[in-house]
């Protein structure tokens, strides 16, 4: 028995495709799902570098955990907490949580500032932190202005139900991407012509997906901006303790400190899904300089708590001044070293990656590799990198890049072998597309291959595989064996 | 056109009708550029003002959905969305400002034993003992315990956002258990949500377009204001049901305020119920159940059913789930949408685990989207996993929870009785459905006010006042008990009792 018309029992939103997922962005996610690398069980799969995620310290959380049975309800030593935190839903918080985090938040900053933890919001996720700050800023109609390359889930989570636009305006490679003055005045300027209500600016700093911190300078640009206009600035900083190398990240909230401004503007977003590595605990942080907007996320809240168990429990592990300092210093300093094995790794075969500090990913540039330089190039090299090199990158086109050729490649979500193993299958790739072999340009001490496959093994040492007739390097079979 | 015919009468004919035209045209065009002229230069000034105290504010009217609001939404000076602006007033309704008053003066039997009681917050603390012995005796499964295989990657990357399999198949044999064993849930029909107020959003969010209406019997949780209305732009029509009927739902009332809604040019897309109700807890019949079935094909609409109290039936009334009468019937399964959750008959409502239950493969799609910023957290998906797998603890966990409920509704509601207070019958939830139209003068919604603010500020009880949940009968308060233990109730009753002496001693 059927209804009149199905998809007319349904709302607008449910139906239309404001959510995004049609996006190339998550195609290759799904492609990756439909095929997933594994090392022993499927070392023929696609390896997922589509997918930001910070994989890297986890023996540490692992080992605080161990050494502090009573931050979790589980366990003998913390079980008597139990009752208290199961029951407890109040939207502000645990204080015990919202003084931790805002202490992680001024420790990532070096100190520089601090952080009032009666304006910290909860969210469900990076995700529902931005969508709620829209709900809070912005009404139906009205517009952000977003600098392209921005992360492609940003259409779903600004704009999808809370019906506000996205007003994008670029940057491009010719200065490295940084963010204008005039790019922005124009389309703020354009908007205004057009009648379109222009309500703030978002920006992500460390940038997705450039993997740069923003300089101070453009960061003050950008303040005396909105002031101006007296329009909002929120600024996605969930990166910022990924930063490895310098320039040091700078937050909106020092900038403030030093220059005039209503700061009734300024908003910060915030999520331990990045830095600490945390997605699956779903905690999003809203930071607003704003007392009505503090107070209407507050209540707004109640749509995306973090779970009162995993409050505890951070609560106990980002008080731990000790072990945060000696986690984010490491962090540090194993993203930087895996920035390093992967930008030198394709640099070897020419491939070079926009220079950036931080971030779980580099934005690589691959515009030699197009057939054609145009958006229909560039699909078509993505869908040979998925399909033949079997690696799920993120194109360009899917962040809304102008210039095409540029693809995000997330190096943190993996272990040093299967780092390897990407390297290995982009140098083959580029050797064949540039149709010469490739040559290796220096000894790489760091090439100790340990997989319990054969059969990719004997890829490598193919005709086709990375070994110049002419290489200084001598590679034989006995090297290989070890 | 009034400006036309005149000018045809000074300037003959067609010249008449061009200058008609023209001036209002002309004029309009003068006042946008005088508009926006002034509007520029408002915003560029910008002393920050205090919050809250702005005169903006108080004039503001507690609206319910966006397209109501008609404001340029600021506080101070700068803008915000009209929402915020709305919200970021201090909450008038009396559900809320009870548990912010409590919150800052909470009883306490040794360390504040003057402070206010809270009875206006429908929690069960009746058993968690035998929670916090189960996970004493089970510490190897449960997450993050001293579990030397502790295996942080699984728990802490990127999970499904509607939920891990092994969850939502634990979370259905729980509602299978929790309904009586009567009914099979299938987990894919599950999308798992941060607490079941984002469930009930997110399914309006399916249902509904802005502007639209779900309609919802009266007495309704306070709350549904909230998840229904704010964000979506979707209204709440009430369907007033009355104490002669026991506020049961009725055939009448219900079409009526379908036909009204459609008179005002409103468009229905659901309705919304409570089942076990709250704040009355009360069943829907069978019949019922069937009967708005059959209305929602008809009008083409579709039905919520929030079932969260399902497992904390007291009375002897057996409950019947929409689930076990679509399982059994051929109904059009595609417009029910079950609401539950683990915050009432697990009394875990801090780790945010809701539960959206449908049929409908569209809404099942949407709703997984739409999860995606409200999920639950991994580590408490995998503790429920752990505990509702466990069906031996369950089914005693259920039985002991129930008995417990009923003691203490039992002698509760006997020893309002000696006060001269009556109670609704109810069979389910926390609480109980007071009536004290007695003892309220006038016979009003002030009167009710006046009474339920002598129990907060005298009496230092918060208990919700009919009107909190739109009851059309001035004088019915919802009592929740499930937060005290047989020893305290004598405490409460005596403290009530003396606000029923000053109410009859000045009548």
């Amino acid at each position: 028995m059927g209804l009149g018309s199905k998809s007319q029992l349904l709302s607008k939103i449910a139906t239309n495709d404001k959510h995004g997922e049609n996006s190339p962005y998550f195609d290759g996610w799904k492609a990756y799902d439909k095929d997933p690398f594994h090392p022993t069980k499927n070392p023929q799969g696609i390896i997922q570098m589509g997918l930001a995620e910070n994989q890297l310290c986890f023996d540490l959380v692992e080992e605080w955990i161990r050494n502090n049975p009573k931050a979790s309800i589980c366990t003998p030593e913390g079980v008597n907490q139990f009752r208290d935190v199961a029951i407890f839903q109040d939207y502000h918080g645990l204080p015990e949580f919202r003084n931790a985090v805002a202490r992680f938040m001024s420790k990532i900053r070096g100190g520089r500032v601090t952080f009032d933890p009666d304006r910290i919001l909860m969210s469900g996720g990076a995700t529902g932190a931005n969508e709620l700050i829209m709900f809070c800023l912005a009404d139906p109609g009205d517009a952000f202005l977003v600098p392209t390359p921005y992360y492609p889930a940003f259409n779903r989570d600004l704009s999808w139900r809370t019906g506000i636009q996205i007003i994008p305006f670029h940057t491009d490679s010719s200065n490295n991407f940084k963010i204008t003055r005039e790019a922005l005045e124009a389309a703020y300027n354009k908007a205004q012509q057009e009648n379109i209500n222009v309500k703030g600016l978002i920006i992500t700093n460390p940038s997705n997906p450039l993997g740069c911190t923003v300089d101070t300078e453009t960061l003050k640009s950008l303040v005396s901006f909105i002031n101006e206009k007296s329009i909002h600035l929120v600024c996605d900083e969930i990166y910022s303790a990924t930063v490895f190398s310098s320039p040091s990240f700078v937050s909106v909230s020092e900038v403030i400190q030093e220059m005039e401004c209503n700061r009734d503007l300024i908003h910060i977003v915030y999520s331990l899904s990045k830095d600490m590595g945390f997605p699956g605990f779903r905690v999003g942080i809203v930071y607003s300089y704003n007392d009505g907007v503090v107070s209407c996320g507050r209540k707004m809240s109640s749509f995306g708590l973090v779970s009162s168990q995993t409050q505890h429990l951070l609560a106990a592990m980002l008080s731990d001044e000790k072990f945060m300092g000696k986690y984010l210093a490491e962090s540090s300093r194993r993203l930087g070293k895996r920035f390093n094995i992967f930008t030198e790794g394709v640099e070897k075969v020419g491939i070079t990656c926009l220079p950036s500090n931080a971030g779980l990913f580099c934005w690589m540039n691959l515009r030699s590799l197009l057939k054609e330089k145009t958006f229909e190039g560039e699909m078509q090299l993505w869908r040979v990198i998925i399909n033949d090199v079997k690696l799920n990158v993120s194109p360009g086109s899917s962040f809304h890049c102008v210039e095409p050729g540029w693809f995000r490649v997330c190096f943190a979500n993996m272990d040093e072998e299967t780092v390897e193993i990407a390297l290995k299958r982009i140098r083959e790739f580029v050797g064949k597309e540039t149709e010469k072999p490739v040559k290796v340009k220096r000894w790489q001490r760091n090439l100790r291959l340990s997989f319990s496959s054969r059969r990719f093994d004997e890829t490598v040492m193919s005709p086709h595989g990375i070994m110049s007739p002419h290489s200084p390097i001598p590679h034989s079979p006995l090297v290989k064996a070890t | 056109m009034r400006l036309i015919v005149p000018l045809q009468g000074v300037v003959q004919g067609r010249g008449g009708l061009l200058l008609g035209s023209l001036i209002p045209c002309a004029l309009f065009y003068f006042l946008q550029l005088y508009l926006k002229r002034n509007r520029s230069s408002d915003s560029s000034v910008d002393p920050p003002s205090p919050t809250g105290s702005s005169s903006n504010l108080t004039e503001l009217q507690r609206s319910s959905s966006r397209s109501h609001l008609s404001r340029d939404g600021s506080i101070g000076r700068i803008r915000v969305s009209s929402l915020a602006s709305s919200l970021a007033e201090p909450n008038d309704s009396p559900y809320y400002i009870g548990l912010e008053k409590v919150s800052e003066d909470p009883y306490d039997r040794f360390n504040n034993p003057n402070g206010i009681i809270q009875l206006g917050l429908s929690e069960n603390k009746l058993s968690f003992d035998l929670i916090e012995k189960w996970i004493s005796e089970n510490l190897n499964q449960s997450l993050i315990g001293n579990d030397v295989t502790l295996n942080i990657n699984a728990i802490a990357t990127y999970q499904p956002c509607d939920g891990l399999k092994e969850c939502k198949e634990a979370v259905s044999n729980f509602m299978s258990q929790m309904m009586g064993g009567s009914v099979n849930f299938d987990p894919s029909n599950i999308v798992l949500t941060s607490g079941a107020t984002s469930a009930i959003e997110m399914l309006s969010f399916c249902l509904a377009d802005q502007g639209n209406a779900l309609l919802v019997p009266t007495p309704y949780y306070p709350g549904f204001d909230r998840d229904v209305r704010w964000r979506t732009g979707v209204d709440l029509i009430p369907i007033h049901c009355r104490s002669a009927d026991n506020f049961s739902l009725t055939i009448t009332a219900l079409e009526q305020a379908f036909t009204q809604a459609r008179k005002q040019g409103v468009k229905v897309r659901g309705i919304l119920i409570s089942n076990p109700s709250n704040p009355v807890g009360s069943l829907l019949s069978r019949r019922m159940l069937y009967y708005l079935l059959e209305f929602a094909r008809e009008k083409n609409i579709h039905i919520i059913s929030d079932e969260i109290f399902a497992g904390s039936i007291y009375g002897s009334e057996k409950f019947v789930s929409f689930a076990e009468i679509l399982d059994s019937e051929d109904f059009d399964k595609d417009r029910v949408h079950i609401i539950y959750g683990l915050s009432k008959d697990l009394s875990l409502p801090g780790f945010r685990v809701g539960v959206i239950y449908s049929f409908n493969n569209n809404i099942l799609s949407a709703a997984k989207k739409l999860s995606r910023f409200s999920s639950v957290s991994a580590p408490v998906q995998q503790l429920v996993t752990s505990m509702l797998s466990d069906e031996r603890f369950i089914l005693e966990y259920i039985e002991i929870n129930k008995n417990r409920i009923r003691q203490i509704h039992d002698e509760f509601e006997a020893r309002l009785s000696q006060l001269g207070i009556e109670c609704a019958r109810s069979s389910a939830g926390f609480y109980c459905w007071a009536d004290m139209s007695g003892l309220i003068q006038p016979h009003s919604e002030k009167g009710e006010l006046d009474l339920w603010d002598k129990f907060l500020n005298l009496a230092k009880i918060n208990i919700t006042p009919g009107s909190a949940c739109h009851c059309i009968e001035p004088g019915w308060f919802r009592i929740c008990f499930t937060t005290l233990t047989l020893e305290d109730i004598p405490l409460i009753i005596e403290r009530i009792r003396k606000v029923v002496e000053t109410c009859k001693s000045s009548a």
